[in-house]
């Protein structure tokens, strides 16, 4: 077929290529390299690699905790992106301002303020020390490091998508008889649902991600309170680049599956 | 259901929203409330639906006192401007919902609300858009699927905000012809508010004038265009042309109220023809007067003899024959 399609809007060839180039260069050439290193271990010793306790240990804690933080910030995030949205009060701006700080503050300086409050010996460790639990050295340390850090996404997400649902349509279901729960339940929420899973996605794949806030707080007990990250980190301090691709390589394919499970409960939802 | 407003007030801030606002709506009419953008006809049409509180005063529904009473429990069909459907439902689960929402004991099985939902969609004529999500309706048909979701949980009174609003002129005719065929047939006391007077005139049974907060006249749409009580209501009603006599009297007549002729004659006033506007039936012949401001409106039939031949620039008498006056307003 020699007919051009013509297109309204000019320059699909440029930006497509311009896409790939970029795309290549910054992700796919990277991640190439990655799983090529990995190809200097036989499959034998790959899989003793990923397989070992220790390794299944922090890839739980890693993707449980990453996980525990985005729920976390699903439902607190929520609740922070309806009041800034639906309620004006002096101080909003500066809460408003407030909600990106996580992204624009190093990771390690969280990382070392959480650790000094919630460490045993610091004002709120010593509250949940005398209630009989431990904040800081623990999953739970890494879960609020992580919550911290992600904080942003899900209220970025869903503040436009809140801001454009007409109070009208709350005013249309209380006229038909709805309670505010059930506006809630069966008004807001299904119309929130596909912002809200991009910004759970978001969040958890940072969560994943993350390094420098939670190896202060989490104290890096081998099989306890080690994250996969920090296991990486330990195997390039020994010089053993493949061993850490290995892992680095496990991780991208456990998340890629998850955020590639997100979307696609995502498309089912928008199409109803 | 009747409807009656006693004595209601409202303010928003500095803004005086109602004063004192008296009204009784019967059973089974079909009510408009007209007036310019902020003369409080929607505030007053949300008072009545229980979506606003009045500082003071009270809404009695069928004798019954529901100032206290929340929307949700008044039984009010309510039809917003922008139509207000759920982005994320289709036609049909929108239509059901109000019957989906009703508590455990009350809710009727799915065959029941799948019977009553087709039903109303046959009334409002889009049974065949049941699938559909409403971002893939016209504004016209997303209007009529927001009436059947108000008409599904069986109202007793059904109360529109400008509904035909957001449409175009064609499909804001069409539609409001076809409501006030559907008033005719299912007969439930509505009230709906508008700042379009053709369009008050051509559904309402009775019209409800409002400005500034205050009800300036209630009346039959013949009564309110004959009678008007106030010079507001005269103007609001239809064009109107001012024809300064002297230095205190003035004439007030609408377009039509006026006969014209090519030849001088007693009475007639001259002008000169500085526009000739065919409208269809009418046709409308804009004329200057020296020393005065104000151009003079007329429309006489489009077969008017004194029509034939006519040009712009040249001279047409004209005497103002106003058949109704404004009633000197109290005030």
């Amino acid at each position: 077929m020699s007919s051009r399609s013509t297109s309204v809007i000019p320059g699909f060839g440029l930006t497509l290529g311009y896409t790939l180039v970029y795309l290549s260069l910054l992700v796919l050439i990277p991640l190439g390299a990655l799983f090529l290193k990995t190809t200097e271990l036989s499959w034998a010793q790959f899989i003793a690699i990923v397989s070992a306790p220790r390794v299944l240990a922090a890839l739980k804690l890693s993707f449980g905790t990453a996980f525990a933080a985005a729920v976390l910030n699903g439902v607190i995030g929520t609740l922070l992106a309806w009041v800034l949205v639906r309620y004006r009060f002096p101080g909003r701006k500066i809460i408003e301002a407030m909600i990106d700080l996580p992204f624009a503050l190093p990771t390690a300086v969280a990382g070392i303020a959480l650790t000094a409050l919630y460490a045993p010996n610091g004002p709120i460790g010593q509250l949940a020390t005398d209630l009989g639990f431990k904040i800081a050295y623990s999953p739970l340390g890494i879960t609020l490091a992580l919550t911290f850090v992600t904080l942003p996404f899900v209220v970025r997400t869903l503040q436009p998508v809140l801001a454009d649902i007409p109070r009208e349509v709350e005013e249309a279901a209380a006229c038909l008889g709805a309670r505010p729960l059930q506006v809630v339940r069966h008004v807001l929420l299904p119309a929130l649902l596909p912002a809200w899973l991009t910004g759970f996605a978001l969040a958890f794949a940072r969560g994943v991600g993350e390094y420098g806030s939670v190896i202060f707080i989490a104290g890096n007990m081998p099989m306890k309170t080690e994250i996969l990250p920090l296991l990486i980190m330990v195997k390039l301090d020994q010089y053993d680049y493949a061993g850490a691709t290995a892992i680095g390589v496990l991780m991208l394919t456990v998340s890629f599956i998850l955020l590639l499970a997100i979307n696609l409960l995502q498309r089912r939802i928008a199409h109803g | 259901m009747s409807i009656e407003v006693r004595d209601v007030n409202k303010r928003f801030g500095q803004f005086q929203a109602l004063q004192a606002i008296d009204l009784h709506i019967q059973s089974g009419e079909l009510v408009a409330l007209l007036g310019p953008s902020g003369c409080g006809k929607t505030s007053l049409l949300r008072i009545i639906a229980g979506l606003e509180t009045p500082d003071s005063g009270s809404i009695v529904l069928h004798g019954e006192d529901v100032s206290s009473r929340d929307v949700r429990d008044r039984n009010v069909g309510f039809v917003f401007q922008h139509y207000a459907l759920f982005r994320h439902m289709t036609v049909f689960d929108n239509v059901a919902f109000g019957l989906r929402m009703k508590p455990k004991k009350l809710r009727p099985s799915e065959a029941v609300i799948a019977a009553k939902v087709h039903e109303l969609l046959n009334l409002v004529q889009l049974d065949w858009l049941a699938d559909r999500y409403p971002e893939q309706l016209s504004g016209g048909q997303r209007q009529r699927i927001a009436l059947a979701r108000a008409l599904a949980v069986e109202p007793e009174v059904l109360l529109l905000d400008e509904p035909f609003g957001a449409l175009d002129a064609k499909v804001r005719k069409e539609l409001r012809r076809w409501l006030a065929r559907l008033h005719e047939d299912v007969h439930l006391t509505s009230v709906f508010v508008t700042h379009d007077q053709e369009e008050a005139m051509e559904v309402a049974d009775r019209i409800v004038v409002m400005n500034k907060g205050v009800i300036e006249q209630i009346g039959t749409p013949a009564q309110v265009y004959a009678n008007p009580a106030s010079e507001f209501v005269y103007h609001f009603l239809g064009d109107a042309n001012r024809l300064q006599l002297d230095e205190q009297r003035s004439v007030l007549f609408r377009p039509h109220e006026v006969r014209l002729s090519r030849e001088p004659q007693a009475d007639f006033l001259a002008g000169e023809v500085h526009g000739i506007r065919p409208l269809g039936a009418l046709t409308r012949v804009t004329l200057r007067l020296a020393g005065h401001h104000e151009p003079i409106e007329a429309e006489v039939g489009h077969d008017h003899p004194g029509l034939v031949g006519l040009g712009r620039g040249e001279r047409l008498y004209f005497q103002p024959v106003p058949s109704a006056q404004a009633q000197p307003s109290a005030g």
